[in-house]
C-alpha cells in the first residue's frame, strides 16, 4: 500500500477517534462493526465488479439469505410446530422439487409437438398437489401460539455457524440466478437482479412459516457474552476495577470489541482469500475477460462459467456479510431491507474505495457507512444553517428540521456522481 | 343472469384496475424507451423523476386548495399538472446539464451512464423525501366516482356493482391522449424525425446537421412529460408515497423490456403485459367461478394462483421467461 492509502485509513481511525471523544465511545464502536460489515458487503460487489466487471443490483437479496440462515441456524427449533406442519412442509416442497425435475426431464427427453402440453400437465398436477399439502401445513405451522413462534425455528445450533452456512445458501442462490440471468446484456443483469432480490426479500417477508415474516424473529442467540452476565462475572469486576471504569458502560463497550474481534477476523480471512485469488493467474484471467471478452474468448477462457463462479464467490461473501449483520441484531427484520440500503448504497461504496481494489472497498465501506450515519447530526446542522432566518415553530421550519435526516440520500448520492465525474477510479485505484 | 354478474364482478376488480395500472406502466415505460433509444441506458433515476414530477403537482394542489381553487368534479391535481410538468423538465434538463453530458461527450459505456443515474437517483429520492416527508400524501380530491357500486346494482339489479373511479377514466384518457401526441411527434415532425435518426444511426445523423444536444434536450423533455404523468395519475389513482416510486422501478423497466426495448409501441403492449399479468395472477377467483358452476360445484378455496404479496415477482417472472426466450421483446426491429 502506498503511503497515500494509509493516510486514508489513518484519517478514518482519527475520525473515530474523534467521535469516540466527542460523542461516546459505544457510538464509536457501534459504527466501527456496521463498518466492518459493509467492507466485507463491498468486497463481495467488488469480486463480481472489481473483477469481473458484472453489475449486481441484488445485493440486498444475497444479503438476505445471509440473515435468513442465520435465523434458520440459531433459532430454537419450534417441536410443537414440527410436529404439527413439518411433514407437510417437507411433502410439499418435495413435490415442488420433483415436479421441477419432471419439466426439466420432459423438456429434455421428448422432442415431439406434445412435449409442451405434457409440461403444462406436469405443471397443473404438480401445482394442484403442492397447493393443497403446502397450505394446510402452513396454517397448521402458523395458528401454534403465533405470539411467540407460529414458524417452524431454526435447528438451535451456535449463531457463528451460519456465517459459512449463510455464504454457502448465498452461493446455492446465485448459482440458480447466475445459470438464469448471466447470459444477459450488462444492463439486463443489472435489472433481472434487481427483480430477484425483490422476489426474495417478499418471500422473507410474507413466508411466515419461515421466518416469521414482518413479526421479526427477535433474541437470537450471540456469539459473545451477554452485559448483564458480564457484570456478574469476577473477572471483569475486578478488571473494571483495576482500571477504574464503570462496569455496566464498560460491559457494553467489551460486548462491542468482541463482535469487533470477530468481525475484524473475517474480514481479514476475506481478504486475504480475495487479494491472493486476485494476484493469482486466475484473477489475471479474469480481468482480462473483463477488459476484453472477445480476446479473452479466443484464448479458450470460457466466459459464461467464468462468469457464474465470479458470481457466485462474491454473492457467498455479501450472504456472510448478512449473516453476520443479523448476528450483531441478534433480531431479523425483513422490512428493513430497502435497495436504496442494502443495494445501491453498497455500490458507493465499491465506487469511492475504487472498483477492482479490495483494500478500496473496505475503505469505502468504512467511509460510506460513517458518513451515513454521522450525515444525520450531519443534516441537522445544514438545516439549522439554512433555516436560521426563520423564527422558531415556523411551519416551514419544523417540516425542514424534520425530515432533514433524508439529506443523507443527496450526500450519498453527491459522492458516487462526484467519484464518477472526477476521480473515476476511485480513493485507492486498481493496480 | 349469474353470467352477467359474473362479468361485472370480472370487470370491476380485474379488468378496470389493470387497464388503469397498465396505463401507468406504459406511460413509464415510454419514458424509459425515450432515454433508452437516444442515449442507450437503463435509467434508474426514471422513478424518482416520476415521484418529483408528482410531488411538484402535489404542492401546486395543496396550494391551490388553500385558495379554494378547484376543478370542479376532475381533481384539482389536473390543473397543477402543468407546473410539475414544467418542474420535472426542469430537473431532467439540469441532471443532462450537469451530469450525464460529461459522459455523452466521453462516449462512455452503457454501464458507467447507469450507475451515474443510480447517483442520480440518490439525489432525487432524497431530494423529494426532504422536501414532502417520508410519509403517504393523499392527492386525489373533487368527485371520486364516475359509476358508483350501490348506484349501478341499484339501477341494473345485478348482485354485483361496478365502480369506475375518475381517476381511472383519467388516466386511460391521459395515456391515450400522451401516447398518440408522442407517436405524432415522432413520426409527422421535424425534431421528432431527427431523433429517429439520431437513434439510428449517430454519426450520419450528425453528418446530416441533427445537433446532438437538441436531440438529446427534447429527449429529457419528453421523457419528464411522460414520467411526471403517469406519477402523478399513479398518485391520483393510489396515493403519493415516496418509497413506492422505487418499487415501480421493476415492473417500468420490465414493461420496457418485455415489449421490446427502444420500442415505443412495445413499451405500452409490455405495459399492459405485465399490469394484466399480475392482476390475473394474484385475483382469487372464488366468486368469479361460483357464479358460473352449478351450485354443487362451487369451489371451496380461494382460486388464487399466487398470493398478492407476490405482485413484483410476476412483473419479473415475465422479464426473465421473455429474455430467455425472445431475448429482444415481443417487438422485433430497429430501435425507435
Amino acid at each position: 500500500m502506498k503511503q497515500k492509502e494509509l493516510l486514508y485509513f489513518i484519517a478514518f481511525v482519527i475520525f473515530l477517534i474523534g467521535v469516540g471523544l466527542l460523542q461516546s465511545w459505544n457510538v464509536a464502536f457501534g459504527i466501527l462493526n456496521m463498518c466492518l460489515i459493509s467492507a466485507i458487503m463491498a468486497l463481495g460487489v467488488n469480486i463480481q465488479w472489481g473483477y469481473a466487471g458484472l453489475f449486481n443490483a441484488g445485493i440486498m437479496g444475497f444479503v438476505a439469505l445471509g440473515g435468513l440462515s442465520a435465523v434458520l441456524v440459531s433459532a430454537e427449533p419450534v417441536g410443537e410446530a414440527w410436529s404439527n406442519g413439518g411433514i407437510g412442509i417437507v411433502a410439499s416442497l418435495t413435490i415442488l422439487v420433483i415436479t421441477i425435475a419432471m419439466i426439466f426431464y420432459v423438456q429434455k427427453m421428448f422432442a415431439s409437438p406434445l412435449r409442451l402440453w405434457i409440461i403444462i400437465m406436469v405443471i397443473l398436477l404438480g401445482y394442484w398437489l403442492f397447493q393443497g399439502l403446502f397450505s394446510a401445513a402452513v396454517e397448521q405451522i402458523e395458528s401454534f401460539n403465533p405470539a411467540f413462534a407460529g414458524y417452524l425455528g431454526g435447528l438451535g445450533l451456535p449463531i457463528t455457524l451460519s456465517w459459512i452456512i449463510g455464504g454457502l445458501v448465498a452461493a446455492g442462490g446465485a448459482w440458480l440466478i447466475g445459470r438464469i440471468s448471466l447470459g444477459l446484456r450488462a444492463d439486463y443483469l443489472a435489472i433481472a437482479t434487481l427483480g430477484i432480490s425483490e422476489i426474495i426479500i417478499a418471500i422473507i417477508k410474507y413466508e411466515e412459516w419461515l421466518t416469521r415474516g414482518v413479526k421479526n424473529v427477535t433474541g437470537l442467540p450471540r456469539p459473545v457474552p451477554y452485559e448483564i452476565n458480564l457484570v456478574e462475572t469476577h473477572w471483569f469486576v475486578d478488571l473494571a476495577e483495576t482500571i477504574n471504569a464503570n462496569p455496566i458502560a464498560m460491559a457494553s463497550l467489551f460486548v462491542k470489541f468482541c463482535y469487533f474481534g470477530l468481525f475484524l477476523g473475517v474480514l481479514a480471512i476475506l481478504m486475504w482469500f480475495s487479494e491472493r485469488a486476485l494476484k493469482s493467474p486466475w484473477g489475471r484471467m479474469m480481468r482480462a475477460i473483463r477488459d476484453n471478452r472477445d480476446a479473452a474468448s479466443a484464448m479458450g477462457k470460457d466466459i459464461t462459467s467464468r462468469h457464474l463462479q465470479t458470481f457466485i464467490l462474491g454473492c457467498a461473501v455479501c450472504g456472510i456479510a448478512g449473516a453476520m449483520l443479523v448476528t450483531l441484531d441478534g433480531q431479523l427484520v425483513p422490512g428493513s431491507y430497502t435497495p436504496l440500503r442494502y443495494t445501491f448504497l453498497i455500490w458507493v461504496m465499491v465506487i469511492l474505495g475504487g472498483s477492482g481494489n479490495n483494500w478500496g472497498s473496505i475503505l469505502g465501506g468504512c467511509i460510506i457507512w460513517f458518513l451515513w450515519i454521522q450525515a444525520e447530526p450531519l443534516g441537522y446542522v445544514l438545516v439549522g444553517f439554512i433555516t436560521f432566518p426563520f423564527e422558531d415553530n415556523h411551519w416551514l421550519k419544523n417540516h425542514l428540521v424534520e425530515n432533514a435526516a433524508q439529506t443523507r440520500l443527496i450526500l450519498m448520492g453527491a459522492i458516487l456522481l462526484m467519484v464518477m465525474r472526477f476521480a473515476p477510479k476511485g480513493l485507492i485505484p486498481e493496480r | 343472469m349469474d353470467f352477467v354478474n359474473a362479468i361485472v364482478l370480472f370487470c370491476n376488480f380485474v379488468l378496470v384496475p389493470a387497464t388503469t395500472y397498465g396505463a401507468q406502466l406504459a406511460l413509464g415505460a415510454l419514458g424509459i424507451t425515450v432515454i433508452y433509444s437516444i442515449l442507450r441506458f437503463a435509467n434508474f433515476a426514471h422513478s424518482e423523476l416520476m415521484s418529483w414530477g408528482a410531488m411538484l403537482t402535489l404542492f401546486l394542489t395543496w396550494y391551490l386548495q388553500s385558495m379554494g381553487i378547484s376543478a370542479g368534479p376532475l381533481p384539482t391535481a389536473l390543473l397543477a399538472l402543468p407546473v410539475g410538468i414544467f418542474g420535472a423538465i426542469a430537473m431532467a434538463l439540469t441532471t443532462e446539464k450537469l451530469v450525464y453530458r460529461f459522459y455523452r461527450r466521453q462516449r462512455a459505456s452503457s454501464i458507467t451512464f447507469a450507475i451515474v443515474s443510480v447517483g442520480v437517483m440518490f439525489v432525487m429520492a432524497g431530494l423529494t423525501r426532504f422536501m414532502i416527508g417520508p410519509d403517504e400524501q393523499v392527492m386525489v380530491d373533487g368527485q371520486r366516482f364516475l359509476i358508483k357500486a350501490i348506484e349501478f346494482k341499484r339501477k341494473t339489479g345485478l348482485q354485483e356493482g361496478l365502480a369506475i373511479k375518475t381517476s381511472q377514466v383519467i388516466t386511460i384518457v391521459v395515456a391515450v391522449t400522451m401516447a398518440g401526441a408522442l407517436f405524432w411527434f415522432l413520426y409527422r415532425t421535424r425534431p421528432g424525425k431527427a431523433m429517429r435518426a439520431f437513434s439510428d444511426n449517430q454519426d450520419l445523423a450528425l453528418l446530416s446537421g441533427i445537433k446532438p444536444d437538441r436531440v438529446v434536450a427534447i429527449a429529457w423533455i419528453l421523457a419528464a412529460i411522460l414520467a411526471t404523468l403517469s406519477g402523478t395519475l399513479y398518485g391520483l389513482d393510489k396515493s403519493y408515497k415516496p418509497f413506492v416510486f422505487m418499487q415501480l422501478l421493476l415492473p417500468i423497466f420490465a414493461s420496457a423490456i418485455v415489449g421490446g426495448i427502444g420500442q415505443p409501441v412495445g413499451a405500452i403492449l409490455g405495459g399492459f403485459v405485465i399490469a394484466y399479468s399480475e392482476v390475473l395472477l394474484t385475483y382469487a377467483y372464488k366468486r368469479f367461478v361460483t357464479y358460473l358452476v352449478p351450485r354443487d360445484w362451487a369451489p371451496e378455496g380461494l382460486l388464487q394462483l399466487l398470493s398478492t404479496n407476490y405482485k413484483f415477482a410476476i412483473s419479473f417472472i415475465i422479464l426473465v421467461v421473455v429474455l430467455l426466450i425472445r431475448p429482444t421483446g415481443i417487438i422485433r426491429g430497429k430501435v425507435l
